[in-house]
């Protein structure tokens, strides 16, 4: 692997960039690995990484049915924050804001982690105290955020409309600091070049259909490309997770829905920062080519089509012009969705399964991008050490049947209202 | 006339010279016509450089005439009107347009990020990824450069001052496209009998007939159009939508299009939107969609006076522009040649045509022989020269086995034809895969599978307007029904073009990507680095991901994957387009529903009777209300503890409209109800009300309120304000799907019925007065007894119940006659002194009485946890009665509902403080509990708060800490009953 | 955007509608004590990659609770019906 510098960028320059090696190697599958994990996205990648890295694990497969990166990794709206309330999911995306900190160099990959702040607005004087709340559990766990008020806000982000005749008028928000944006392919192919260099076969257009069991363990898949014998197998698979539970014989709480994103027309700087409203869900982000990355809610309905509609739309942008009116004239150049597994209290799930050898990463909601890190990290400890990570350890797949959920919203059982 | 300034106008077209224009570009005034586009007439005033690239700011002119323009960007308009991104291509000029190349600094002659250029070679594919990552931390350092650099046009923060609405339209048939074959398909459709709706983006119905040389059914294109165009606009089923782009193609053949109702005008008409979003609906869909040349992959093939052969006959046909004094046709194919002979129609002889092909047919080196043209056949272009403008090629032999040897050419124009790309992205977006066909070179729409749509014409590959004319006749009577089968795509007889060559002639930048600066390079090296899924080498090199979603470029990046692989090219996949298939106004899309509209507003039936009383109003969720009515002087903090007061010594009245209200009925109605609160309802008599919860299915509190049973089979519910849908929803899915043997039924009557609450001790004096006649004593109306009955004609329901503890009544009339209840109970408040509260001294009132509210019912809070426990029956089964018992919800450790007194008691508490241990250790972690609720209690003459504590009921009379502000803010608090007033209840019973 | 042929009110868009979730489960009897019986009705889900059965409430039309099947890939719907008339 040639390690990526500016001085090798130059002299790879002068030669016309002939001499760069392929960022990982496309092998064929070997008929048994130590671990094989499910899934080439993100977390699949972070978590073959961090075996190999932290573990010293490293006759490990990726397989992935498509292309690597090609489901939620590039799909997303790239915010990274760390600013959750419920004792399990405070601690575990702040242990993913850190790593986060310093991915480009653990890397060697530049993932372009923009720390250029996030807001969260607030709309009532119920949510702002609901805000406080919020903000004081993170800074009473050593994590910054601020609770500003309206007229701050205004100095720091122009444009919005501020008035207090507004329909929901910006009181104030939840200001971090340390969140932001990354590339978000550049985390897939970072990891995969990471885990690529310790030994880890990537395995593309594999696609899993089935499990080999002995005695009840898991032992291996099938796949499209032959059977693979494994001593573990993790899954990591979003937007397919009770698909390929399904072929283990587990049912999980999970449901599947389409998360839409939308893309403006590539503008000169233009928004600087990061929010998130809290009146109508919009959230937007100006991307470093320019265009403005936006999203809001999901569309309600379970579906495993990585498309949106129009209805969903029309609402996130009626939302994104009442908070910004100047986004009226300008044009979204794509739009798009990715499916999203989600569980019955929003909160994701990282845990040995009930069977032998088989173990689950999935559930992420509106999550999983920020996590990314930190779930590959906590899923290499659980799947090495059959014991769950500190930071993860809250989520099991029996906290539902034991009335330990983690429930950020206080929605309950209902996945769209996540 | 100053139409002398416009040097490469010349005869015929479509513009109309008796209506000339004013413009400005980058500051200079210049003239046009009606009927150009802005493109047009920048060449039409020999204007070709109109902007800078993205990545190396090289110089950029027009090089398409239509949508599919990578190059012309340009920002239209000024301050709020201001515009970026717009394509001068298919922007129709009007009178006093403004424009300005973007991109560029100071100028775009002289663009100082021109330096980017120089240093292109460290700047390929994927660079980014490999450096600006020393020290740590820096990115957002060498980021505010690179987004400074990169981006295209200029936004604004002004708001738009134009407006937008949605419309919805229905048609038997919908025909996206006017060329040949939807004209002809929209005729066939209405002509049987069908509603159509013809779609076109262009201000002009036509599509290529507007510009292209050629014949259908013996008549002349033009012709053809004109007359074909007079009869349907003599035909009453066919609809027009001109200036309309279908940019989304959904589920159920919904068509998103949008119409550009004012953007061809300089001061829009305020009271028609700019812009119109439609949704048609449509039975079948006819994509006429037709198809977008394809260019060649050369050095320099970015330079200004290089475009599309297509482009130029349009520029010359329709718009009366000559692109340029000396020009040179490339092409590898028939069209090129058609298009060659349409220029010489005009008195227009090209000074060469290079021919990849090799041999060349004998027809074309007749042709050129006839026309005096120069012919290299079997020859590439290997690099262009230039500095602002193209002046000169460089071409080469091809594959004669001998030492290349340069012939340079001297021209002003290169006009270029290497194939045909069949517009298939409104049929990507259905999720249907265009298919490669090595016999066309290209790809063809995959097939339609429910028979839903069909391509036509162009789309479907065929290459003249006659063919596409008959196509869409052919596909418009297979989708009526009238034809069995579906017509046939394209197949050619001829061999195929030969594809652009797999290796570089050139060291120059040969460009795959005119918009996001990407070359053949780029490509090579993605592969080199393990990138191999078009998906994949999108994303790495951003070949496609611009604004033009890469309209001419996707189709030679899937080629040069194919040859740098080695692979088949139908093996080498696709991207898949995403709607919208040319940039959306995010304003269209918002609509009306903005700002004010964002959400219905709704107002309680005595809202205006708050306005006339001088209340503040606060929003709750959709509701207005009235937060307090403010005295001299008075903000809300004053007010709220004068008004609650008020209510303690005297008598108030407060709106509580807004709650849900459910009327149900049946007789199996008390069953219902028993099974869906946690208390017993089969012994509630006619005429009472109780207090119920609901808990979810997973055994946490849903919602409370009262039900008042008004007769033997019929009783009145009341929901929380905010609950009030989702309860509704959630007991009739109850009754509909889970118990549809109950005889019971549900009626929202929440906007029926409109209601105050009258309390304080003088409440039962005011009710007296108020309806003199109706006996109101504790034997009439005990606490939690219901009186219905007709006052003068004013239907009355009164139950006895409180909120505040105080005595109270909650007073009910049909919304209609909000107005003369008000008046009643105003006018008989008199002699007690009645005054009016709102819903923050409610809050004040509600908290001294510790009843639980929205920041308690949380959604994470269980009946014990909220002090209700002893609520819950142990004889009955109930929603959420099993999982409530899980071993999370039972804990000991779990937070419960506690009162808290700050230790010094005119310290005010703040809701969202949490709560540690008094033990004086720094507070950090989560705590044992937060504060929810917090007033300052007029009663009580001192701050309290209600909390969520763990052990809560445990530790009262123990000192904890509130802390705030991250630690900074430490108040010690007394933990107390959440019952600070009145715990025995006696006033509720006076 | 979907467009449900409601057996009341006809074919109407799915913004007059409401998602119900999964229609496959049944609602265990109210006397039915064991809490994995519940916790199986609440939490699990079968999310298949192909037909699902489901219910959507017809919000801003009868108020009626419909069943569905849907294709959760396609999106195409097979069958409408009022959900009263579909239980045991």
């Amino acid at each position: 692997m040639a390690r990526f510098s500016a001085f090798e960028l130059f002299k790879k320059g002068l030669t016309g960039h002939k001499n760069w090696p392929a960022q990982w190697r496309d092998p064929e599958p070997k008929p048994a690995y130590d671990v094989v994990i499910i899934g080439g996205g993100g977390h699949g990648l972070a978590t073959a990484y961090y075996l190999a890295k932290n573990h010293g694990i490293t006759n490990v497969a990726v397989l992935e049915k498509g292309w690597l990166g090609g489901g939620n990794t590039g799909r997303n709206t790239t915010i990274v924050r760390s600013n959750y309330m419920i004792e399990g999911n405070t601690e575990f995306y702040e242990h993913s804001l850190k790593l986060w900190e310093g991915l480009s160099q653990e890397l060697n990959y530049n993932v372009m982690f923009s720390q250029r702040g996030q807001y969260n607005t607030f709309h009532t004087p119920a949510q702002r105290d609901t805000a406080r709340r919020r903000v004081n559990t993170l800074n009473l766990n050593g994590i910054e955020a601020e609770l500003i008020d309206a007229k701050r806000m205004a100095a720091e982000v122009p444009g919005l409309d501020y008035s207090e005749s507004a329909r929901f008028p910006i009181l104030g928000a939840i200001h971090q600091k340390r969140a932001g944006t990354a590339r978000h392919d550049a985390v897939a192919w970072g990891y995969a070049r990471g885990a690529d260099g310790y030994g880890v076969d990537i395995i593309q257009n594999c696609e899993v259909t089935g499990f080999i069991r002995e005695k009840g363990a898991i032992t291996g898949v099938r796949t499209t490309r032959g059977e693979i014998g494994a001593g573990k197998v993790g899954m990591a698979v979003a937007g397919n997770s009770s698909h390929v539970a399904a072929m283990a014989g587990l049912t999980l709480p999970i449901e599947t829905h389409v998360l839409q994103a939308f893309v403006s027309e590539p503008l000169k700087p233009i928004f600087d920062t990061v929010i998130s409203f809290g009146a109508a869900h919009f959230y937007i982000s100006q991307s470093d080519k320019g265009g403005l990355v936006m999203g809001g809610d999901i569309d309600g309905y379970n579906s495993y089509a990585q498309k949106g509609g129009l209805p969903t739309m029309e609402h996130v942008f009626a939302a994104g012009v009442s908070f910004l009116p100047y986004l009226s004239r300008l044009k979204i150049l794509r739009q798009w969705g990715g499916v999203m597994d989600m569980t019955m209290d929003g909160s994701p799930i990282i845990c040995k399964s009930p069977i032998d050898g088989f173990y689950i990463n999935g559930g992420w909601c509106y999550g999983g991008f920020k996590a990314t890190p930190a779930s590959g990290w906590c899923f290499a400890h659980t799947i090495a050490t059959d014991t769950p990570h500190e930071a993860s350890a809250k989520f099991t797949l029996d906290r539902f049947s034991r009335g330990l959920v983690i429930d950020e919203r206080g929605a309950g059982p209902t996945p769209n209202a996540h | 006339m100053s139409t002398d300034r416009q040097k490469l106008r010349i005869g015929g077209g479509l513009v109309d010279r008796g209506k000339p224009v004013t413009f400005r570009f980058d500051g200079r005034v210049l003239k046009g016509f009606a009927g150009d586009t802005l493109a047009s007439a920048l060449l039409a005033n020999g204007r070709h450089l109109v902007g800078r690239s993205f990545k190396y700011h090289r110089p950029r002119g027009i090089f398409a005439a239509g949508v599919e323009e990578p190059n012309a960007l340009v920002e239209l308009g000024a301050e709020d009107r201001l515009t970026p991104n717009v394509q001068a291509t298919a922007q129709e000029l009007y009178e006093g347009l403004q424009a300005k190349s973007q991109n560029r600094w100071p100028s775009l002659r002289f663009d100082l990020m021109a330096v980017n250029n120089l240093f292109s070679r460290f700047l390929t594919a994927g660079f980014y990824y490999k450096t600006f990552m020393w020290p740590a931390g820096a990115w957002e350092f060498y980021e505010k450069f690179i987004r400074r650099a990169a981006g295209m046009g200029k936004g604004t923060h002004l708001p738009d001052p134009d407006t937008y609405e949605h419309v919805h339209d229905h048609a038997d048939i919908a025909v996206v496209g006017s060329g040949p074959a939807g004209l002809s398909a929209a005729l066939t459709a209405a002509e049987a009998g069908k509603d159509v709706l013809l779609i076109e983006q262009d201000f002009e119905l036509g599509g290529t007939l507007l510009y292209e040389a050629g014949e259908i059914a013996g008549q002349a294109n033009a012709d053809w159009r004109r007359q074909t165009i007079a009869r349907i606009n003599g035909e009453p089923k066919i609809r027009v939508l001109t200036r309309t782009t279908a940019f989304g193609y959904y589920e159920n053949n919904i068509l998103g299009c949008v119409e550009r109702v004012q953007d061809h005008v300089l001061t829009p008409d305020p009271h028609v939107p700019r812009q119109r979003l439609r949704h048609v609906r449509a039975e079948k869909v006819i994509l006429a969609t037709g198809a977008f040349e394809r260019p060649f992959v050369f050095g320099n093939n970015d330079l200004p006076g290089i475009l599309l052969s297509s482009a130029a006959e349009a520029y010359v046909n329709r718009y009366a522009v000559l692109p340029g004094e000396k020009m040179v046709l490339y092409t590898n194919q028939e069209s090129g040649y058609r298009v060659a002979a349409s220029l010489l129609e005009r008195g227009i002889r090209l000074a060469a045509i290079i021919d990849a092909r090799s041999p060349v047919p004998t027809r074309h080196h007749h042709f050129a022989r006839e026309a005096g043209i120069p012919l290299y056949p079997a020859h590439e272009v290997a690099e262009a020269k230039g500095g602002l403008h193209l002046k000169g090629l460089v071409i080469r032999k091809i594959g004669d086995g001998l030492e290349p040897r340069d012939i340079r050419l001297d021209c002003d124009t290169l006009i270029q034809s290497a194939g045909w790309a069949p517009v298939l992205h409104l049929q990507s977006q259905r999720g249907i895969k265009p298919v490669y066909h090595a016999a066309l070179d290209s790809y063809l729409p995959g097939k339609c599978a429910d028979g839903q749509h069909a391509c036509a014409g162009a789309a479907a590959g065929y290459p003249t307007s006659e063919d596409a004319a008959v196509h869409g006749h052919k596909v418009a009577r297979y989708l009526i029904g009238a034809a069995k089968t579906a017509p046939r795509l394209y197949a050619p007889k001829d061999a195929p073009p030969p594809s652009p060559a797999p290796v570089p002639l050139t060291r120059a930048k040969c460009f795959v990507d005119l918009q996001h600066d990407v070359t053949r390079s780029d490509i090579e090296q993605g592969v080199r680095e393990g990138f191999r899924s078009p998906e994949h080498i999108k994303r790495y090199t951003t070949q496609g991901m611009a604004a033009d979603q890469g309209k001419t470029g996707n189709i030679n990046t899937l080629k040069i994957l194919s040859q740098v692989q080695d692979k088949e090219q139908s093996g080498v996949g696709t991207t898949t387009f995403r709607p919208p298939y040319t940039p959306l106004t995010i304003g269209a899309v918002a609509g009306r529903s903005i700002a004010g509209e964002l959400r219905p507003t709704r107002l309680s039936p005595f809202h205006d009777c708050h306005v006339r009383a001088g209340a503040e109003f606060i929003t709750a969720g959709d509701w207005l209300r009235p937060w307090y009515y403010p005295g001299p002087g008075e903000d809300v903090t004053a007010a709220y503890i004068r008004e609650a007061g008020e209510v303690r010594s005297g008598v108030g009245m407060v709106d509580v409209s807004t709650l849900g209200k459910i009327d149900i009925q049946g007789p199996d109605a008390a069953e219902f109800l028993n099974r869906v609160y946690v208390n017993g309802w089969k012994t509630l008599p006619v005429g009472k009300a109780r207090y119920g919860l609901m808990l979810r299915d997973d055994g946490m509190v849903m919602d409370d309120g009262t039900t008042w049973r008004l007769g033997e089979h019929h009783y009145f519910m009341t929901t929380t304000t905010t609950g009030a849908g989702a309860v509704m929803r959630h007991l009739e899915y109850l009754l509909q799907i889970d118990w549809p043997e109950l005889k019971v039924h549900l009626t929202s009557v929440s906007d029926e019925w409109g209601g105050v609450a009258i309390a304080g001790p003088r409440s039962r004096a005011v009710l007296g007065s108020s309806f003199p006649g109706v006996d109101v004593s504790t034997e009439a109306i005990p606490h939690m007894g219901v009186l219905e009955f007709d006052h003068e004609g004013l239907p009355v329901r009164i139950c006895r119940l409180s909120f505040s503890g105080e005595l109270a009544f909650e007073v009910y009339t049909r919304a209609g006659f909000a107005g003369n209840l008000w008046d009643l109970l105003t006018e008989g408040g008199k002699p007690h002194d009645l005054r009016l509260y709102g819903s923050e001294a409610l809050g004040a009132l509600r908290i001294e009485k510790g009843h639980v509210a929205g920041p308690e019912l949380d959604g994470r809070t269980t009946a014990d946890d909220l002090g209700l426990g002893g609520m819950q029956s142990t004889k009955k089964a109930y929603v959420g009665s099993v999982l409530k018992n899980r071993e999370g919800l039972i804990r000991n450790d779990r937070r419960q509902l506690a009162g808290l007194k700050p230790v010094e008691g005119d310290t005010p508490l703040k809701a969202g403080m949490l709560l540690f241990e008094g033990d004086g250790i720094t507070p950090k972690g989560h705590g044992i509990g937060h504060v929810t609720s917090v007033t300052y209690s007029p009663e009580l003459k001192r701050h309290i708060a209600l909390a969520l504590l763990a052990e809560g009921r445990e530790r009262v009379g123990t000192l904890i800490r509130a802390v705030d502000n991250g630690g900074a803010t430490v108040i010690d608090v007394k933990v107390c009953s959440p019952h600070f007033i009145d715990p025995e209840g006696e006033r509720l019973h006076a | 955007m979907l467009r449900i042929d409601c057996p009341f009110c006809g074919l109407r868009d799915e913004t007059e509608f409401t998602y119900g979730g999964d229609a496959s489960r049944t609602r265990p009897p109210l006397d039915e004590t064991r809490a994995e019986v519940w916790n199986d009705y609440v939490y699990q889900r079968p999310n298949p990659k192909g037909l699902h059965s489901e219910y959507w409430f017809h919000q801003h039309g009868c108020r009626s609770w419909l069943k569905i099947t849907r294709d959760m890939v396609s999106h195409e719907i097979t069958a409408v019906a009022y959900a009263k008339d579909t239980g045991e």
